[in-house]
């Protein structure tokens, strides 16, 4: 019954629009209630299947020139109107060129953040989260052999607080990718590597944690791999982990 | 140009006619450089100009036919949904069918249709779309919520046409 009152703000809380200690209490509470994070799933999958199929309609070309004329040529009825509508048009322009730049990576960059996102939670609320389960990297490495085209390391573990649990196959944008997953202190992390040059977007190295989404992450590229480290343990550990992959490989 | 293609899809969903929704751009863009004037710095251009884009729609043809019926908004409690962990929606976006989903945002509503896209796909904070629809963040809170049920509606009936 107390869950009621959790999910009629699910979606709110899912848009990101509630106060910031509400957010974190939801956190907290979508953390530990299985029924609240299965609802929160399906709804994050809903929103996602919303935003690919409202992304429908491309202008053509044809179009795109008419209105680039339109905005240009505006008729001239005297010098200093003219310019006017010149040094306007301009205005658009550069605020257009710099908005699309922003928003030409921003949502790209976002998709690839919240798809890793749910391929963690998704992972992690099924009953056989790893195909390969073992803790020594040398029996989880050869088992990705042949299943992704490519080859990667994993790190030694000894003497830190880590331990491998497993991995399994996993895809992003139908690209095929190793996907880990590691404990520390009862926190699930999951580690993502993908070819770099597969991925549908370009990506900045730098930590962050995914818009709207309670985890931290790390990302990062090396080798023409591009490594995702994802979990709800802190900044801290996630940046530990990702100091082992990346002195491994 | 700023938000060229997004307003465009924007306008195509607004309209269901290619043709309708060039004429809609381009007549945002006129207004909106005709009217650039009254574009305050520092406030949200894109609210701005899909704001423009939005009230000439609603002036055309289209848009009057399109908004002459509409929902009623209701500010009282909203219902709370069931958790169920299987639903005909979570079966349908598994098979990942977006043409079911864009079905069923056809078929919403406008009042709907433009609330989730602006919120789904625009991405807009509710403060963006409270600006763009002229409507109180309440309001748009409340109208999220009947567009979401009124599509996972929609789906369900595709899933039992199915």
């Amino acid at each position: 019954m107390v869950c009621e009152s959790w999910k009629a703000k699910l979606d709110t809380y899912l848009d990101g629009e509630l106060p910031d200690e509400e957010m974190r209490s939801f956190d907290a509470h979508v953390r530990s209630c299985q029924s609240c994070s299965a609802d929160a799933l399906a709804r994050v999958q809903m929103k996602r299947a919303i935003q690919v199929a409202g992304r429908r309609f491309v202008p053509g070309a044809e179009f795109r020139k008419k209105i680039q004329q339109s905005v240009v040529r505006k008729p001239q009825r005297s010098f200093r109107l003219g310019w006017m509508f010149a040094a306007t048009a301009a205005v658009v322009l550069v605020v257009g060129m710099l908005t699309s730049a922003y928003l030409g990576t921003r949502p790209g960059r976002d998709q690839v953040f919240s798809e890793i996102a749910d391929l963690h939670v998704a992972t992690l609320a099924s009953s056989s989260p790893v195909d390969v389960i073992s803790t020594d990297r040398h029996t989880v490495k050869p088992w990705f052999q042949g299943k992704i085209p490519f080859a990667f390391n994993l790190p030694e573990l000894q003497n830190s607080e880590f331990s491998l649990v497993g991995g399994r196959m996993t895809y992003l944008d139908q690209t095929p990718g190793a996907h880990l997953i590691y404990d520390v202190r009862k926190h699930h992390i999951s580690v993502f590597v993908f070819q770099e040059r597969s991925l549908p977007t370009r990506l900045d190295d730098h930590s962050l944690s995914p818009r709207k989404l309670p985890f931290n992450m790390q990302t990062w590229s090396q080798g023409g791999l591009r490594y995702f480290v994802i979990g709800d343990a802190s900044a801290s550990d996630i940046d530990s982990l990702a100091k082992l992959f990346k002195a491994a490989s | 140009m700023p938000h060229f293609e997004r307003l465009y899809n924007f306008a195509c969903w607004l309209t269901h006619d290619r043709q309708e929704a060039e004429d809609l751009v381009q007549e945002t863009y006129a207004k909106a450089l005709k009217g650039f004037s009254s574009f305050r710095p520092g406030t949200n251009f894109r609210a701005w100009i899909y704001k423009i884009l939005r009230n000439t729609f609603l002036t055309s043809r289209t848009g009057l036919q399109a908004t002459s019926t509409v929902p009623l908004d209701f500010e009282g409690e909203e219902e709370v949904l069931p958790a169920v962990k299987e639903t005909p929606e979570s079966i349908l976006l598994r098979r990942s069918d977006g043409q079911l989903v864009q079905q069923a945002l056809e078929q919403l509503p406008v009042i709907y249709r433009e609330v989730l896209l602006l919120c789904e796909v625009e991405e807009m904070s509710y403060q963006e779309i409270s600006t763009v629809l002229a409507i109180p963040m309440g309001t748009v809170m409340s109208r999220l919520s009947r567009a979401r049920k009124s599509l996972g509606e929609g789906l369900r009936q595709e899933f039992q046409k199915g």
